[in-house]
């Protein structure tokens, strides 16, 4: 079950409150290709609600999250 | 053969007029308040709603108006009226208010110093993202003109211009939220 995810990008959004979050993995999405997977890390407790409807609303997918502690670990696939 | 012919041209008319009803994938807002907590509100949700791929229009009318003076910039040939309401409102987004809680002054400094600390963005840097995403801001002429500000008192915002009520009610009608802040 624990089959590593290649990164190929990695945001640390650790410490910025709503809206940052989204804001930044919005914009950090396209820097990478369509099929390409960002990691991001976030304190932000709303990130957990957050970023599964952004991604919903975009059309991305989000593959894992990895809560530890405070921090949340989202790998999210660009599909669009 | 012609019967269908003609039908589908009927469908087309009908189909293009009900896409015309349908709205974008935009939010309008109204800016009423001048307060710091609402406007704040306003600008995460806009600046959010770019995130989620909307178009967003803000209307800044009545006291939101004087959030977008420029503090380093002055306007002259005003009437004693102008001068007046001028001097008495806020001067930019760095002086306006909580809307509870400001006891003279002292709850706004420490919830921006709180705001600071938690690393919340300030209402000027959100001014400022919204700028940088295409956030269309347009500014009551009416109010401008009520309060007798000039537009060369105004921010530089690539995307401000000024209008009427039509001009957000055709937005309003063409987006699937609005909002009254």
């Amino acid at each position: 079950m624990n089959e590593e995810i290649k990164v190929d990008k990695v945001m640390d959004l650790k410490g910025l409150p709503c809206p940052m979050p989204i804001l930044k993995v919005n914009k950090g999405i396209k820097e990478v290709e369509i099929g390409q997977i960002i990691e991001v890390l976030s304190t932000d407790p709303g990130s957990l609600s957050d970023f599964p409807s952004w991604a919903r609303t975009r059309g991305h997918e989000i593959l894992k999250t990895d809560q530890n502690g405070v921090v949340t670990k989202f790998f999210i696939k660009r599909l669009v | 053969m012609q019967n269908i012919e003609a039908q589908i041209e009927e469908l087309k008319t009908q189909i293009s007029a009900i896409d015309k009803k349908i709205p974008s994938d935009k939010i309008s807002m109204i800016v009423f308040s001048g307060d710091m907590d609402k406007v704040l509100a306003a600008f995460v949700i806009a600046t959010g709603a770019v995130a989620m791929g909307m178009e967003v229009v803000m209307f800044f009318t009545f006291w939101g108006t004087p959030i977008l003076r420029d503090k380093n910039k002055k306007a002259g040939g005003k009437d004693t009226m102008g001068k007046m309401f001028g001097a008495m409102l806020p001067k930019g987004s760095c002086e306006v208010k909580l809307s509870k809680m400001n006891m003279g002054g002292m709850g706004t400094a420490m919830m921006k110093s709180l705001m600071k600390k938690k690393n919340v963005a300030s209402l000027d840097k959100m001014i400022e993202m919204a700028q940088e995403f295409g956030v269309q801001i347009y500014v009551c002429e009416m109010s401008m003109d009520l309060m007798g500000f000039k537009r060369e008192e105004m921010i530089d915002y690539a995307n401000m211009s000024y209008c009427g009520v039509a001009t957000f009610l055709e937005q309003a009608k063409d987006s699937r939220i609005q909002l009254f802040i």
